[in-house]
Order: structure tokens, then C-alpha cells, then sequence
């Protein structure tokens, strides 16, 4: 078992609890480090699309896990990231100005969208959001000049201040880089005044006014800020399929991303990251699983959805603070041992709440 | 004039599905204030029940409408009580998130049923082939049914909201739970037997859709364009509903004969962006503001 015995101010301000913490981020940062030199280069690859997914899946839990905004068009902003970077790429401009650019022109389109969407709530900023991922989608499909068109664009490989990103290992440092710097500022962003008042917002849109909280202005940046990082995450998912067309930045994408925090475990920065590998090994599970299954049903192109249904809808019901709450019962079994009891984390019994406005 | 009538026609009969969709998502939405993303699901598993018996079973048109909407209100009521009861209460999107999570499996496992799989389907039905001159304006009597057999279906279900035992305790426990609790209305076992009802408007959407675009997997995919019909007409209003789907398949129908090409498929998002800036209750909406 372990206590915390504030002694200092500053406790509350560091980044690690106590040594236990550092210990384990450490081991993990040092694992990360050395992991491209034991693995695959196959696998290096989907490690890349994991690191591309958690800053994705950091953009949703920053809107979806700590503000309570729900978007179902994020892919228009990965569309938005995707297609800046292919078409600056293309006229020269170095990787570190087109992905800024990716990021901030996708944070512009991400205010357009969010401006409408103070006056919505619940599920009709769902179909909003869902309305400008269908005209974005269609929209990258008619622009053949910059876009290309559904015949879509190729790209280039990264040159990063001189250095080519030609291979996949080189590729995972640079997204590991990054993720870590988008992780510290999010860490940090939540410990601020804007972080809080996200949080507010998500848990009471009425007393996070009367606390003197401009709604207006904080979900107009909670969009900014998550579109920002989906354009950026677009960028480099670009660059790691070199080729991109209409098709990849459909509504069943804008699903995935949106299924990704539920799974991964709302509000916390870890379920961004757990629901990331949860949406990247599946796909990769279900093929090794087919050569077990009898080919009747290994052959099917709806064993997919199927599955991940299945799974979606078993968080939802039986586990509804997703992969990282499995994680933290466990992890608290174990530190109590053994005195965990089986409600501890149960759910308060719960009422009908009406959004209906009476 | 010939154009205009024709093109105001067939938006009409397509608007005439999206105003079903839609219908089903509103009787859901006021009952249970769930948003069911699977309703396009739903349409497509009843056109397939539809099609499974005509076809492979060999009925006629009329017992496979029948036979289709039975099978899909037992299952729709079966996907209320086994999966959303649960969820009951939690937040709004969870559920929603549910109701995503049962379209993916739907539309997997429909596809993997041997059979059924990835292929376009026929309902074989007796006005295919044939065209009626309205005014210079060709319309196909497949058209014209969906019309006929939409309104038909409207008025059943407003005599059957107003004047059967069942209707009203619906609309009672849709307008205040626990008012109808209190009044001894079973609230629960009404939410089951609402998404039956819903799931039985689908299954005639699907029937009636059809013709049109046949009957296949990713049929669900078409019940998304009921969204902005629903929300045109006021996300709880189920004459708002109808309306909403007759605008929607209307500025289609339009936007696809005037306007450059691809505005068709937008044409309906355009729409619900510029309703939900403007005016967002809808054209049918109730305007409450919240009490704390």
C-alpha cells in the first residue's frame, strides 16, 4: 500500500507523485526507447499508426472525455491535416512548417465548426459535426486541383531538418517525440484554468457559467485545440500511407476515433492512448485469429465490424470506464490486497436524466 | 412544368423514406430520449426479411410486408430489452455509442448470413415496370406507392396514437415519464414496445425504399440522411418528422437536377447546418428554455 504524505505545495504541482511513479514512467520511456531495435520492421509500422492514433486519440479525450462535446466529423480535420501537408509538402515547404500549418489550419476549421456548435447540445452538435464530415469529405472529393480528387495524392517522404524519415524506425522516434510533447502539454493543459474549466463544462454546463465560465470561448478552443491535434495527427498519417484519398477520412473513421475514447476509458489520458492500441491491434488480431477459425467464417468481410460492435457495446455495458478502469481495478486489487471489495467502483444507481428542456 | 413535377415527385418518394427513418428515430427519441443510430440498420435488416420472403420463401408481396414487420417489432423490442435496458439512465452519447455498436454488428453479421451476404437484392412486388403519366411528368407506379403507402401508414398511426389504449400511454410516457408513471402507465415495458413500433416503421421504410435502391448491406447508410429530416422538422416532433423528410428528399431532388454535380449528397447536411445555425428547434420544435 501506498501513502502520499503532502508535505510541500509543490507536491501538487509535479508531474510524478513519488518515486513509484517516476520509476514505472521512466521504465516505460526507456522500454519505448529500445522497442524499434526488438521488433520487426512490420511491426515498427503499426507501432507508428498507434503513436499517429493516440495524438488522435488525445484530441477526442480533450474534447469528448474532458469537455462532454461529442463530434462524429473529426475525420474532416484529419482530411483538413492530411491534405495541408501533401499539398505544402508538394510546393517545398519544410516538414516542420507544414505540419504547424496542418495543425493550425485544421484548429481554424475546427473554430468554424465549434461556433455553430455553442449553441447545440448533445446530439445535434452529433449531427452537425456529422454534417461537416460529409460536405468536407465531398468537398475533398470535387477540389481536384488541390486535393486530387478521388484518383488522391501521393507524398514524399519527411525531411526533417535534413534528416529523411526513410524508414519506419526513424518514423517512430519522430511520432514518439511528439507524442510526448503533446502529452506533456496536455498533462499541463488540464492543471491549468482552461483545463478546469473543460471539466466544468463537462460536468455541468450550468454552474460552469455561474462560476463566471465563458462557455462560448472554452468550447470554441476545446474544438480548436482537438482539431489542431487531428490535423497534425493528419499530417503524419499522411506521410506513413504516403498516399491519401477521399475514402480514408469517411464517417466510419470519424466513428472509430469517437469509439477509441469510449473504449480507451473517458477522461484520462491513458484511455486516449490504451483506446489507440485497442483500434490498431484489432484489425491485426482478427487476421491472426482467422487462421484458427474455420474458413467459412475466416473469409467474411463482416467478421470486422461484427467484432468490434460486440466489443464496443460489452465496454459500454459492463465496463463503462473502458480499458483504463479494468486497469485501475486491477491495479487497486492488487495494491489492497486483500481487502478489495467488489463494489468499490460501482456505479451510483442512476436516474433517468432528461437534456429535455422543461 | 414537366421537370419541375417530376423532380418534385420523385423528392417527395425518397422524401417519403427519410420521413419514415425519421419517424422512427423521433417515436424513440421522445420515449426514451435515445438517438438510435442503428435505424438505418434496422431498415435494411427488414428489407432483407422482405426480401428472404419473397424470394427464398416464395410468399406474396403483401404476407412478406407482413411477415417482415412482425419478425423485425419482436426484434427491435429484443434489442430494447437486451441491450439499451441496461444502459438506461447513463449519458446521453453512451447510449447512443450503444446503439452505433449494435449497427456494426447488424450490419457484420447480415453480411456473413449465407444467403444475404454483400449482394443487391430485388423485393419482387407488383408495380414494378410500370410508368403513369401525371402532366407530361413520367413517374413509375413504384413511386407513387411509396407516396400512397406512406400516407397510408401515417394516418394508421395517428388514429392509432390517438385512439387505442396503447398509443396514448405512448404518448403520455413520451411527453413525462413520471407523470405516467405515477399514473400507472408501465413505462418501461412502453419504451420495449415503442422501439417495436420503430423497428416496424423501419422495416417498411426498407420495403418501400427498396425499388429504389435495393435491398443490401450497407442500406443502413442511406437511414443517415433521416438525421436532417429530423432535425428540419424538430428532433421531437412527429409531424416535424414528416415534413423534415419531405424538405430533405425535396432539396435533394433539386439540388441534384440545378445544382453542379455532388451538391446531391450534401445537399441534405447543408440543410441541417444552416436549420441548426438558424433556427435550431426545427420547424416543428417546441422552444423551452432550462430550468436549473
Amino acid at each position: 500500500m501506498r501513502f502520499l504524505f503532502k508535505t510541500d505545495y509543490d507536491q501538487d504541482v509535479r508531474l510524478f507523485k513519488d518515486g513509484q511513479q517516476k520509476f514505472w514512467y521512466g521504465a516505460l520511456a526507456i522500454f519505448l526507447l529500445g522497442l524499434p531495435l526488438a521488433l520487426p520492421e512490420y511491426l515498427v509500422g503499426q507501432m507508428v499508426f498507434i503513436l499517429i492514433y493516440s495524438i488522435i486519440g488525445l484530441g477526442m479525450m480533450l474534447l469528448i472525455g474532458f469537455t462532454g462535446q461529442i463530434s462524429l466529423g473529426h475525420a474532416a480535420f484529419l482530411a483538413v491535416g492530411a491534405y495541408t501537408e501533401a499539398w505544402l509538402q508538394a510546393r517545398g515547404a519544410p516538414f516542420a512548417v507544414s505540419l504547424a500549418a496542418a495543425g493550425l489550419l485544421a484548429g481554424l476549421a475546427g473554430v468554424i465548426v465549434g461556433l455553430p456548435a455553442l449553441r447545440l447540445k448533445g446530439i445535434y452538435l452529433a449531427i452537425a459535426t456529422m454534417a461537416f464530415g460529409f460536405i468536407v469529405e465531398e468537398a475533398v472529393t470535387r477540389w481536384d486541383s488541390v486535393t486530387g480528387g478521388n484518383s488522391g495524392k501521393q507524398l514524399k517522404q519527411i525531411d526533417f531538418f535534413g534528416a529523411l524519415i526513410d524508414n519506419d524506425v526513424r518514423f517512430y522516434y519522430l511520432c514518439l517525440g511528439l507524442v510526448f510533447i503533446i502529452m506533456l502539454g496536455m498533462i499541463n493543459l488540464m492543471r491549468s484554468s482552461t483545463g478546469r474549466a473543460f471539466v466544468a463544462i463537462r460536468d455541468s454546463e450550468i454552474s460552469a457559467q455561474s462560476m463566471g465560465i465563458h462557455l462560448a470561448r472554452y468550447k470554441t478552443i476545446a474544438f480548436a485545440i482537438s482539431a489542431a491535434l487531428t490535423g497534425m495527427a493528419g499530417a503524419l498519417y499522411a506521410h506513413k500511407l504516403q498516399f491519401i484519398s477521399p475514402e480514408q477520412f469517411n464517417l466510419l473513421v470519424s466513428i472509430e476515433m469517437a469509439t477509441l475514447v469510449f473504449i480507451g476509458g473517458l477522461g484520462s489520458f491513458h484511455g486516449a492512448i490504451f483506446g489507440a492500441i485497442f483500434v490498431i491491434t484489432l484489425p491485426q488480431l482478427i487476421v491472426f485469429m482467422k487462421d484458427y477459425l474455420p474458413p467459412a467464417i475466416a473469409q467474411q468481410t463482416g467478421l470486422q465490424p461484427t467484432i468490434f460492435g460486440l466489443i464496443l457495446i460489452g465496454f459500454l455495458l459492463f465496463e463503462p470506464l473502458g480499458i483504463y478502469g479494468r486497469w485501475v481495478k486491477i491495479r487497486t486489487y492488487f495494491s489492497l490486497f486483500p481487502f478489495y471489495r467488489r463494489g468499490m467502483f460501482r456505479r451510483q444507481k442512476t436516474y433517468m436524466k432528461s437534456d429535455r428542456l422543461k | 412544368m414537366a421537370t419541375l413535377l417530376q423532380l418534385a415527385l420523385s423528392g417527395i418518394a425518397i422524401g417519403c423514406v427519410y420521413a419514415l427513418v425519421a419517424l422512427g428515430f423521433v417515436l424513440i427519441y421522445k420515449a426514451t430520449e435515445t438517438v438510435n443510430f442503428a435505424q438505418g440498420e434496422l431498415m435494411m435488416l427488414g428489407g432483407f426479411f422482405a426480401y428472404t420472403a419473397t424470394a427464398l420463401m416464395g410468399w406474396p408481396y403483401w404476407a412478406a410486408i407482413v411477415f417482415a414487420v412482425l419478425v423485425m417489432a419482436l426484434f427491435g423490442m429484443g434489442i430494447e430489452r437486451i441491450v439499451l435496458r441496461p444502459v438506461l439512465g447513463q449519458a446521453q452519447f453512451t447510449v447512443v455509442m450503444v446503439t452505433i455498436g449494435v449497427g456494426y454488428v447488424m450490419r457484420g453479421v447480415v453480411s456473413m448470413v449465407p444467403g444475404w451476404g454483400t449482394d443487391t437484392y430485388k423485393i419482387a412486388n407488383p408495380f414494378a415496370d410500370r410508368v403513369i403519366n401525371i402532366g407530361g411528368a413520367a413517374i413509375s407506379l413504384e413511386q407513387l406507392m411509396i407516396i400512397v403507402m406512406t400516407a397510408a401508414l401515417c394516418a394508421v398511426l395517428f388514429l392509432f396514437f390517438r385512439f387505442t389504449r396503447i398509443g396514448v400511454a405512448m404518448q403520455a410516457s413520451s411527453q413525462n415519464q413520471l407523470a405516467a408513471y405515477y399514473m400507472g402507465i408501465p413505462v418501461r415495458r412502453i419504451n420495449t414496445l415503442i422501439w417495436g413500433l420503430s423497428a416496424a416503421v423501419a422495416t417498411f421504410a426498407g420495403i418501400l425504399l427498396a425499388p429504389l435502391t435495393f435491398v443490401h448491406a450497407n442500406m443502413g447508410f442511406i437511414g443517415l440522411k433521416a438525421f436532417p429530416a429530423a432535425v428540419v422538422g424538430g428532433f421531437g416532433s412527429i409531424p416535424g418528422a414528416i415534413v423534415g423528410g419531405l424538405v430533405i428528399g425535396l432539396v435533394e431532388s433539386f439540388a441534384g437536377y440545378y445544382l453542379p454535380e455532388g451538391f446531391k449528397d450534401i445537399a441534405a447536411y447543408i440543410v441541417v447546418l444552416l436549420v441548426l445555425i438558424f433556427k435550431p428547434s426545427g420547424l416543428f420544435g417546441d422552444k423551452l428554455t432550462k430550468k436549473v
